[in-house]
């Protein structure tokens, strides 16, 4: 509906617009979206359902939490829709300017406009908003990165290797938000744009003794940092408290029980939504954010928190498959980088509420409450879908492909 | 050929992606179906909090039913700790200061009461906080009402922060009392004694109090009650949300005690008189004023052994206790230089009995080698071995029955009677098994044992005798022998070496000593009260008892406190005839008749005995023990000054209230107590909280008078009938 509509801002789209509409509809990837849409429906209910009780959040109006969740939603769908309508090659050109916003905003956080909330450096405060640049960092990496190696890979006409240059110079682009998110300091997020990384790499065919160095690289660095206290206590006792949750009940396990506690209380079939009696009650701290899976875990039982995962795997399966399909570079490397980040931030999410996982604060993607997170990972999906519209298209009309590479070959 | 490595890859992230989610899922299966059960307990016990409901204390009353312990509200401001430290650095600090600006305190007293005894920083116990550190620590006691409904009514100010209302202790002080040393006080329960009263299955609680001393703690499980118990089901910021089960608190039972009111009042007011006074005497001895430094009276009812009065000085407020000690007012109390203020001297004071001594030697020379009829030689001195030992300002008075001697205090004549003892019983021989005559006869009126008072932290005191002289022996040995080796020829050294040779003989200056009351011989002033009770009541030395009766919060009696014999005098009644008579003197032409002109004495016959005890190193202690068929009167001052001297005013003046002398009359219904005598019966205690006084009998004897009065209460209709 307001698809369409959209599309016919592009010039491309206008082009194909009277004789193609009914086709354009079903191009659209229908799995993508829906399971998108199921899960923003789902984390719409679980905001409401934590949010609700909790006065001193919401300040008696029960559903304040709710209502800025879905405007936030609707900010999001706007941008998913722009992007995944936007021509191909205006994402490219646009990409860096993502990145750059990302860096900025990363900058200015560090800067005396940024905030601390709960022991990291992670806030801009805008006119009653908070916005957490680190979420758009991460965008941002993946579209520099994608962009870089696709325009080499496309220079090298895919035929040869990645070169060592390439891959340090990929690096180099993730390297600039790295630094500054590990300087707020943000352990969660920088493990998700680490894990990212890689796989994009990995993805663009980097040698394998660059992927096991940099593996083996991460690993030192962290037993380094441990080594010389260059992490803050704080981290360290969430890392040790994942361990063994009973080292410190009430301080830094003291999540990770209650965590559990609140999924274990769901059972097969859940307490029933806003009937989660730690929920309700509010024994899970930030569980309308950080912990969100806690409330589907106890109010949805087995079956809604297995849901919420199965609506992630069919969403990331998909994802996958467009990559896999597509035959422009940047495409697939995209692609391939928002599979690897919604994928491993989902599951350090869940995985951090089941207990298998340290604690580290990142949302669970397009389910927690929050603005800045809700807004990246909806544009993320709209790069999905616009990966796939034009891999689809390419099909039908494969002298694009070839005019794009021509053209490509001037830069 | 870079395709088809990156689509390889690819799947490769594919597989990965399905695998970490399937462990998700199995994950989320364990959780939710295998451990289940357990998790979803562990839920309930998160949500549901049980609140205690403190049980109010029991009232403490007087024989008469006068309150000298009752309850006020007090608001107390605590701390949730947990709650706090889940708040983050910031909000922490914010909260604090701004409690501590309510309570106009520094930020960081406030942050150091919120410390649990051993922590770093925290106050000294009984001061920090002995309970779990996930309770709400008390930070502040005794706030305004204003400040409490402050922190109340702006929760979202103060999270974590609560004030509430709770019982302490109030202390009415009818007609000025203080009583502290017999009342006592309470002090949070410890966690050694919560957890041995949680393995008795007793109804205590992290905020327990418990009895520490006085009858606060003889009679703790009665006081204490039970605590209720509210469940509530709490948020994650311990706000209840939702009611559950609730258990009501049994409020505490209600200690009738044997302390009349007027009469303790008296007697802290004569004691403090006296001690003033005393101050203010010259010595001569000492070329200074007396010290004065502490003192007792003991008033006891002789023919059943309850106490009607037992003073202290100095005194304490026991106000300092309420809502937790300051570190700076236990200090005090403890304090050689304020007096050791926390010291009941009638029951824990150690003093040499000096004269009042006399009779229980009397009584075991007349029970032994000596008749009524005997006389001996008052000398100004007696030699005994090559010492001399003097008589009182070296006075003489010729040959003296044990009448006379004890009417004038003759001390040669007592010495005569030791050292013949002595000598029969094998003079300073080691043999520690000899059973010396005076120093059976002394065990046998209770010396040396404790009375069995219904208060903790009595001493026995001790009898020199030889066996303790040889344990004193080889305990000091070394030191003196050691003292010994050094140059010097002054007492000290000179005893030193003495002491070091043969130190555990028991010497005939011992023996004579000890007949006097002089020496290393020590009692407290209420076992002199016993044993002169048992010289009135016809030789039975009863337990001391303050206690007289528990009844329930609804006016129900519950126990009666029974009176106990301790014992029997060794001593046949006409023996004890002659002693009682002998002392009657005492008042008429012996030591205290210049403090007894004007008495009625023939109506209120008063026995008495004077002491004035040289302590070593120290001002004399004064002594006046007095009895009549009714009550013993015992008053003791350290550093005092003679017995008559300094305490014989204020004994007369105790004695003329207790009877309702005004000058020469008795006018019995002037008396502190109604009828002159200690009521039998028990006060009324009325559904709507009011208390009568006990019923008094006027056709009863009058204690003053010699009926006989038999032991053992007579039974109190009243209550007797309520009980029904």
């Amino acid at each position: 509906m307001a698809m369409t509509a959209t599309v016919a801002t592009s010039r491309t789209a206008r082009r194909v617009h009277a004789t193609e509409d009914r086709s354009t509809w079903r191009r659209i990837d229908w799995v993508v979206t829906l399971s998108t849409l199921a899960l923003l429906v789902v984390g719409s209910l679980l905001v409401w359902s934590a949010t609700a009780e909790n006065e001193a959040l919401t300040g008696g109006d029960s559903s304040a939490y709710l209502n800025k969740h879905l405007v936030n939603i609707a900010i999001g769908l706007t941008l998913a829709v722009v992007i995944a309508a936007t021509d191909h090659r205006w994402v490219r050109i646009w990409a860096p300017a993502v990145y750059l916003c990302g860096i900025v905003g990363l900058a200015l956080v560090l800067s005396p406009v940024g905030a601390v909330i709960n022991g990291s450096r992670s806030w801009i405060l805008v006119g009653g908003m908070s916005i957490q640049p680190a979420e758009f960092a991460k965008l941002g990496a993946v579209a520099g990165m994608a962009l870089l190696l696709a325009e080499r890979a496309e220079a090298r006409r895919a035929r040869s290797a990645l070169r060592s240059w390439e891959v340090v110079a990929a690096l180099g682009i993730a390297a600039i938000p790295a630094a500054l998110i590990m300087a707020q300091p943000d352990l969660g997020t920088m493990l998700v744009l680490s894990v990212t990384v890689l796989g994009l790499l990995s993805v663009a065919g980097a040698p394998k003794v660059w992927l096991v160095g940099l593996v083996g690289g991460a690993v030192a660095v962290a037993a380094l940092a441990i080594q010389f206290g260059v992490l803050k206590g704080y981290q360290l006792l969430r890392f040790q408290a994942f361990l063994d949750p009973s080292l410190d009940p009430r301080g830094a396990g003291y999540n990770t029980t209650q965590a559990r506690i609140a999924i274990g209380n769901g059972g097969i079939f859940g307490q029933g939504l806003f009937d989660g009696s730690q929920t309700q009650a509010g024994f899970v701290p930030e569980q309308h954010t950080d912990f969100v899976f806690t409330v589907a875990g106890e109010e949805l039982g087995l079956v809604g928190a297995g849901a919420i995962i199965a609506l992630f795997l069919a969403l990331l399966w998909r994802a996958v498959q467009i990559a896999a399909r597509s035959d422009d570079m940047f495409g697939r490397l995209a692609g391939a980088g928002v599979v690897c980040w919604f994928g491993f931030q989902a599951f350090q999410n869940m995985g951090m509420c089941l207990g298998i996982m340290p604690v580290t604060g990142v949302p669970l993607p397009l389910v927690s409450y929050g603005g800045t997170s809700m807004f990246a990972s909806l544009m993320a999906i709209g790069l999905l879908l616009n990966i796939h519209l034009r891999s689809e298209r390419s099909l039908g009309l494969g002298i694009i492909l070839r005019d794009r590479a021509a053209r490509s070959r001037r830069f | 050929m870079l395709k088809s490595k990156s689509r390889l890859r690819l799947i490769v992230v594919q597989a990965m992606v399905v695998s970490l989610f399937v462990t998700l899922f199995a994950r989320l299966w364990y959780i939710q179906v295998v451990s289940g059960d357990g998790y979803q307990a562990a839920a309930q016990d998160n949500a549901v909090r049980d609140v205690e409901l403190p049980a109010p204390r029991g009232l403490i009353v007087d024989a008469q039913g006068r309150p000298l312990v009752a309850n006020r509200t007090s608001w107390v401001v605590t701390v949730d700790r947990d709650v706090l430290e889940r708040l983050g650095a910031t909000t922490q600090t914010a909260v604090l200061r701004r409690l501590a600006e309510q309570l106009g305190l520094p930020r960081a007293e406030v942050e150091r009461r919120t410390r649990t005894c051993g922590e770093e920083g925290a106050p000294k116990p009984p001061r920090c906080w002995n309970g779990s550190p996930y309770e709400p620590v008390p930070v502040a006691e005794d706030v305004s009402q204003v400040l409490a409904a402050t922190i109340l009514e702006q929760t979202e100010d103060y999270p974590g922060v609560a004030a509430e209302a709770r019982q302490v202790r109030a202390y009415p002080s009818p007609f000025g009392i203080n009583a502290a040393h017999i009342l006592g006080y309470n002090s949070p329960i410890t966690q050694d004694e919560l957890e041995a009263a949680e393995g008795h299955g007793e109804p205590v609680s992290p905020s327990s109090v418990v009895g520490r001393a006085g009858v606060e703690s003889s009679y703790n499980r009665y006081l204490s009650g039970a605590s209720g118990v509210r469940e509530v089901a709490v948020d994650s910021m311990g706000r209840v949300i939702d009611e559950a089960a609730q258990t009501m608190p049994k409020p505490g039972q209600t200690l009738v005690t044997s302390i009349d009111a007027k009469v303790q009042a008296l007697a802290e007011r004569e004691l403090d008189r006296s001690i003033r006074v005393a101050r203010e005497t010259f010595d001569d001895v000492t070329g200074r004023n007396y010290e004065a430094d502490s003192g007792s009276v003991v008033v006891m009812d002789a023919t059943n052994g309850r106490l009607v009065a037992m003073a202290s000085y100095p005194q304490y407020d026991p106000n300092v206790w309420v809502g937790g000690i300051s570190d700076g007012d236990l200090e005090r109390l403890y304090s050689e230089r304020a007096g050791t203020p926390l010291l009941s001297r009638a029951m824990q004071g150690l003093f040499a009995p000096g004269s009042t001594f006399k009779p229980v030697t009397a009584a075991s020379a007349l029970s032994n080698d000596y008749k009524v009829t005997d006389t001996l030689d008052c000398s100004s001195s007696l030699t005994v071995g090559s010492r001399v030992f003097k008589n009182y300002e070296s006075a003489a008075y010729g040959p003296l029955t044990f009448a006379q001697a004890l009417q004038l205090s003759c001390d040669t004549f007592f010495y005569r009677i030791a050292y013949a003892e002595w000598q029969r019983s094998g003079g300073d021989s080691g043999d520690t098994s000899i059973k010396d005559v005076l120093v059976e006869g002394a065990k046998a009126f209770g010396f040396g044992s404790k009375t069995g008072i219904d208060l903790p932290g009595e001493v026995a005191g001790r009898i020199a005798d030889r066996r303790w002289k040889l344990s004193y022996w080889k305990a000091n040995q070394d030191y003196y022998c050691k003292l010994g080796k050094e140059d010097g020829m002054d007492f000290l050294h000179i005893f030193a070496r003495e002491f070091c040779i043969d130190g555990w003989r028991y010497r005939a200056g011992d023996a004579v000593n000890f007949a006097i009351g002089q020496g290393d011989t020590v009692l407290t002033p209420l076992q002199l009260a016993v044993a002169y009770g048992a010289l009135s009541n016809g030789g039975t030395l009863w337990e001391p008892r303050v206690g007289k009766a528990i009844v329930n919060a609804q006016g129900r009696l519950v126990r009666r406190i029974a009176p106990e014999v301790a014992g029997r005098l060794p001593v046949t009644p006409g023996i004890l005839r002659y002693l009682d008579q002998a002392l009657l003197g005492t008042a008429k032409v012996g030591t205290m008749a210049w403090k007894m002109g004007g008495f009625p004495l023939d109506k209120v016959p008063i026995r008495s005995k004077t002491g004035t005890a040289e302590v070593f190193g120290k001002q004399t202690t004064s002594w006046v023990a007095s009895y009549d068929l009714q009550y013993v009167v015992v008053m003791q001052i350290s550093q005092g000054g003679t017995g008559s001297g300094t305490s014989g005013e204020s004994v007369r003046k105790i004695w003329e209230a207790l009877y309702g002398i005004d000058g020469e009359k008795v006018r019995v219904a002037d008396a502190l107590q109604p009828g002159a005598q200690p009521p039998r019966g028990l006060p009324t205690f009325h559904r709507n909280g009011s208390i009568s006084p006990p019923p008094f009998d006027e056709a009863s004897p009058s204690g003053g008078g010699d009926a006989s009065t038999g032991p053992g209460d007579a039974s109190p209709r009243s209550l007797d009938e309520k009980a029904r």
